[in-house]
């Protein structure tokens, strides 16, 4: 039996090329993994029940791609059709080539050509139930499946919206080669396929077999020369998109699996980067839902910014300055990526390329001792431009007696974070020893912060042996123990989740239980994990103010659809920001409770006179 | 109604132009919504640079306005026009509190109703003179100031009606400050309040303000925090040097950045001395924030029903800069005054008789 044509070699040059590159690929992540991830891989990879839920995930996400699914079902099955079912026609052809050839070991092509070389007619009636026409009605029903998505794939190019994206990734050039390489192999198959049937009268599936039949009949002068020629497109779109892939967007197939065995070995991202980074970049998939999921896309109208463009820049190893420090940090792409990709800890690692040969001069803070007390309270920076805020905080400290320190009254230290976000670590990392050693010495239990960027870094950066608490869990807890009692305003509030409360330290329903006791909360349209960001980010670098403007403008229409009485948000620079434009009052969280305090309301009517009127007479 | 003028808005602009317009002979109808007419110069007591009261200038305005037909408490409420010129509907506003009704008690909600529409009357002229003016910049809305949340910060305009009642201006505990601040570019040039203009008189006036203070309470310390001084008028700059030679008055350059309170009711401020390159610290008892100018809340309104350009600063822009600064753009529609940008008295007296000329003219000729 032949077993052999010119025209395979394409194909296998190719093939050879890309197991050469993933292996090569591989070798590289895992080699330069720093030693403590190398040990948890190694450990990982030993333990069976890890193994297995990678391999679940791998299946469940790289073949079903249940995310997609539940974005938008249309979405999913069109990555689905192509994913698993090329995989399918991979494993089901090759169980169906050794029907022919009883060596466990066929060159590799010769399961991908098996139509070329395997011919046979069906003569008998009853030999459509035998194994060999199963398979060829199994194989023509992958192709279709995968042909489907193709379809869809390009009505997706006009009518994006029916997949629920609005706006889809704007590809360079060399990954639209690519992709039509991808896009031609199914076709040539297909063509191929049924050609040979219809030439030699078999071979075919309910398919290719009736379309092969058309196909001689409609072509003049049929020959064996025209199926060569749609062998060899066939072989040459399958060897050139191998050969094409490892430097484009479909990298992200083998890299996805690896990335998903590193994290079920629990290894993370490094400060610094490490090749996990890289192994993160290389599985974006650039199918551009991180384009929808950003404010500055859809609300200022800055487009060349996204997730996906930026780990584009790292995989090609230029980023753009204004790409690395044109983001807000708020975490919905990360929130919104079907790979799970940590968009903003790589975003970070470029910041701090960019950001750390700055030398900043902190000897002017001084030291001494702030003092003893059992609750420390830090109001951060952005509440001393709120300063209705601690003033609140400070009432309902007393109210409920608690011995309390406010630990920066007067001199307000930086608690890091604005400095980490535009990659000055160093210079942030001597505000944090500055600050873990006043916060010490007060021999707190508990640090209560009123600003959710001061209490990420807390918990992240600052490794206090004692409780951290942002005032909305703090404040619920009080009531809940009874000591302060609460008395509701029974005002229509919304609530806006912070950024970095919210998606950065999972905290949303604490916030909604106190607002719930003390006003009638309605629901925002975009909230929790979904929620907008202020506008006020400090992550957003070098972004002009009429662009933040729109930001604001555009989460306000979100947050006011409903016209609340208030627009209630547990940020001191969501306040501050949201109050520039909003026409509706905002308020902080700590200020509500205040307010709810009974007696408190009186007191409050009778000095809420003019300022000036209250200099004595 | 040949000789017919509806004037909007009833402020030292509206009331010169309204005057100057009577006294060439034309029917003047000067509707103002407050109930009083004379805007921001009646609550002001003395002037910059001489120091002249600020009753006189609206005195001199008043005299001139024998013949015109004032309507106050009347809130424009729509415009049309037609062949013969204009119709304007207004609704006569009366305070809240004379009309019977349950009475809010929720302070800061900002929902108070204060006026309540008693009727509508309509009035028809020929031509139209805008002169909306200006509003001051909601201090609250630089929160880290602490307007209306630390007792001792007031504005420039609190202490004008303290030195209009004629009493010693003293600290909400009772005591005279010893030391006072003046904060420059409240809400103006901020672009993070959006007001990237300049306010321009409020420089002179933290000078004037500072003057007075001293003469008031020689020992006090006064400090003005600025960013740069515009004494862009005659005698403003020999003011500014009377107030370092003559009253010993410190000009610190630096933004405020922002304010705490002490126990005592003293006002801890955090800014930078931007000509040392060091960060400061400084306690005052008491603290006065010179507010800019905004668009009158109406201007927004009447330039709507008008369908008259505005620029992002939400002033009214007129037909030219230069030449034709008191045209709208609309026949027989005039512009006047503040509405079209920050401007300081005298500025605005001049303006409008150029508008009240140039109207006079447009009524003659029937152009433009």
């Amino acid at each position: 039996m032949i077993k052999f044509n010119l025209f395979v070699l394409p194909f296998s040059f190719g093939l050879v090329f890309i197991v050469y590159s993933i292996v090569i690929h591989y070798y590289r992540w895992i080699k330069a993994l720093p030693a403590v991830d190398k040990v948890k891989l190694a450990s990982g990879v030993r333990n069976p029940s890890k193994v297995l839920a990678s391999l679940k995930e791998i299946f469940l996400e790289g073949l079903l791609h249940r995310s997609l699914w539940k974005r938008n079902p249309l979405l999913g099955y069109m990555h689905m059709s192509f994913a698993l079912g090329w995989f399918l026609l991979i494993v089901v052809g090759n169980l169906e080539s050794r029907i022919y050839h009883g060596s466990h070991i066929n060159a590799p092509y010769y399961p991908i050509f098996l139509k070329f070389f395997i011919h046979d007619r069906l003569v008998l009636f009853f030999e459509i139930f035998t194994v060999p026409a199963f398979f060829r009605f199994i194989m023509d029903f992958i192709l279709l499946f995968v042909l489907s998505g193709l379809v869809l794939a390009f009505i997706k190019r006009k009518k994006s919206k029916w997949f629920g994206m609005t706006k889809t990734t704007n590809h360079s050039l060399y990954d639209r080669i690519t992709l039509s390489c991808l896009w031609l192999i199914f076709p040539m198959r297909l063509l191929a396929e049924s050609y040979t049937a219809g030439y030699f009268g078999g071979g075919g599936g309910f398919l290719t077999q009736n379309l092969g039949k058309l196909l001689v009949a409609i072509t003049p002068g049929s020959s064996e020369m025209i199926a060569y020629f749609f062998w060899w497109s066939y072989s040459l779109v399958l060897g050139l998109f191998f050969i094409l892939m490892p430097n484009s967007r479909y990298m992200h197939i083998p890299s996805e699996m690896l990335l998903i065995v590193f994290r079920h070995c629990g290894i993370q991202p490094k400060k610094w980067g490490s090749s996990f980074s890289s192994l993160e970049a290389h599985s974006c998939s650039r199918c551009g839902v991180c384009i929808d999921a950003c404010q500055l896309n859809f609300a200022a109208g800055i487009t060349n910014i996204q997730a996906v463009y930026f780990i584009r820049g790292l995989r090609e190893q230029c980023v753009p300055e204004n790409i690395a420090l044109t983001c807000m940090v708020c975490g919905r792409c990360q929130e919104a990526c079907p790979v799970g990709i940590k968009v903003d800890s790589l975003r970070l690692i470029k910041r701090r390329e960019i950001g750390s040969g700055q030398v900043s001069d902190f000897s002017y803070l001084k030291n001494g001792h702030p003092g003893f007390a059992d609750v420390v309270y830090f109001a951060g920076c952005m509440s001393h431009l709120t300063p209705s805020i601690p003033i609140a905080m400070e009432g309902i400290f007393k109210e409920a007696g608690v011995n309390y320190l406010f630990l920066d009254r007067s001199g307000s230290i930086c608690c890091g974070r604005p400095l980490m976000l535009a990659g000055k670590d160093k210079q942030a990392n001597e505000l944090i020893e500055f600050n873990k050693i006043l916060i010490r010495q007060t021999r707190a239990k508990l640090l209560v912060t009123s600003c959710p960027i001061c209490y990420k870094v807390f918990r992240e950066e600052y490794n206090l042996p004692i409780r951290i608490q942002h005032h909305s869990q703090y404040l619920l807890e009080l009531v809940k123990d009874g000591r302060i009692a609460l008395q509701s305003q029974h005002r229509r509030v919304v609530y806006h989740d912070p950024c970095d409360l919210g998606r950065g330290g999972n905290i949303y329903e604490a916030p909604r239980e106190l607002l719930g006791k003390i006003s009638d909360l309605v629901p925002a349209v975009k909230e929790c994990a979904d929620a907008l960001c202020c506008g006020g980010s400090l992550g957003l670098l070098n972004t002009p103010v009429k662009k933040k403007d729109e930001l604001t403008k555009n989460a306000l229409e979100y947050l006011l659809k409903d016209r609340p009485d208030i627009l209630v948000t547990a940020c001191p620079l969501c306040k501050k920001t949201f109050s520039k434009h909003s026409g509706t009052e905002v308020r902080d969280i700590a200020e509500m409770v205040h307010d709810a305090i009974p007696g408190r309301l009186i007191r409050k009517t009778l000095a809420a006179k003019e300022p000036a009127r209250l200099l004595a007479d | 109604m040949e000789n017919t003028v509806i004037v909007i808005g009833g402020g030292i602009s509206g009331m010169t132009a309204s005057g100057m317009l009577a006294l060439q002979g034309m029917k003047v109808t000067l509707l103002e919504k407050e109930a009083e007419t004379g805007g921001h110069v009646a609550r002001w007591d003395r002037l910059f640079p001489d120091r002249k009261k600020a009753a006189e200038v609206l005195d001199f305005a008043r005299e001139g306005m024998k013949n015109v037909n004032v309507v106050t408490g009347a809130e424009v409420t729509g415009i049309s026009w037609h062949d013969k010129g204009f119709t304007v509907t207004s609704g006569i506003m009366q305070p809240a509190s004379s009309v019977p009704g349950p009475e809010s008690l929720i302070a800061n909600s900002g929902s108070l109703i204060n006026e309540i529409a008693a009727g509508e009357s309509n009035y028809t002229a020929r031509a139209l003179v805008l002169a909306m003016g200006f509003d001051l910049f909601e201090a609250r809305k630089k929160e880290e100031y602490g307007y209306g949340i630390y007792n001792n910060v007031i504005t420039s305009a609190d202490l004008e009606e303290k030195f209009k009642s004629g009493k010693d201006i003293l600290t909400s505990e009772g005591k005279i400050p010893a030391r006072i601040g003046f904060v420059h570019c409240v809400g103006s040039r901020d672009e993070k309040v959006g007001n990237l203009y300049c306010s321009k008189v409020c420089c002179v006036t933290g000078v004037k303000q500072a003057i007075e203070m001293k003469e008031m309470y020689p020992s006090a310390e006064v400090f003005n925090f600025y960013m740069d001084l515009r004494m862009f008028d005659r005698h403003f700059e020999e003011l500014y040097y009377e107030a370092q030679q003559k009253w010993g008055v410190s000009f610190i350059r630096g933004r405020l950045a922002e304010c705490a309170e002490n126990p005592d009711g003293t006002i801890i401020l955090k800014t930078e001395d931007t000509l040392t390159g060091k960060p400061l610290k400084m306690t005052v008892d008491l603290l006065v924030l010179l507010s800019g100018f905004v668009p009158a809340s109406g201007t927004a309104k009447i330039a709507g029903m008008l369908g008259l350009q505005r620029g992002t600063d939400g002033f009214v822009n007129s037909a030219d800069s230069h030449s034709m600064n008191n045209l709208s753009g609309i026949p027989g529609v005039f512009l006047t005054g503040a509405l079209k940008g920050p401007i300081s008295i005298s500025e605005a007296i001049a303006d409008a008789r150029a508008t009240a000329l140039l109207l006079a003219d447009y009524l003659k000729s029937g152009k433009p």
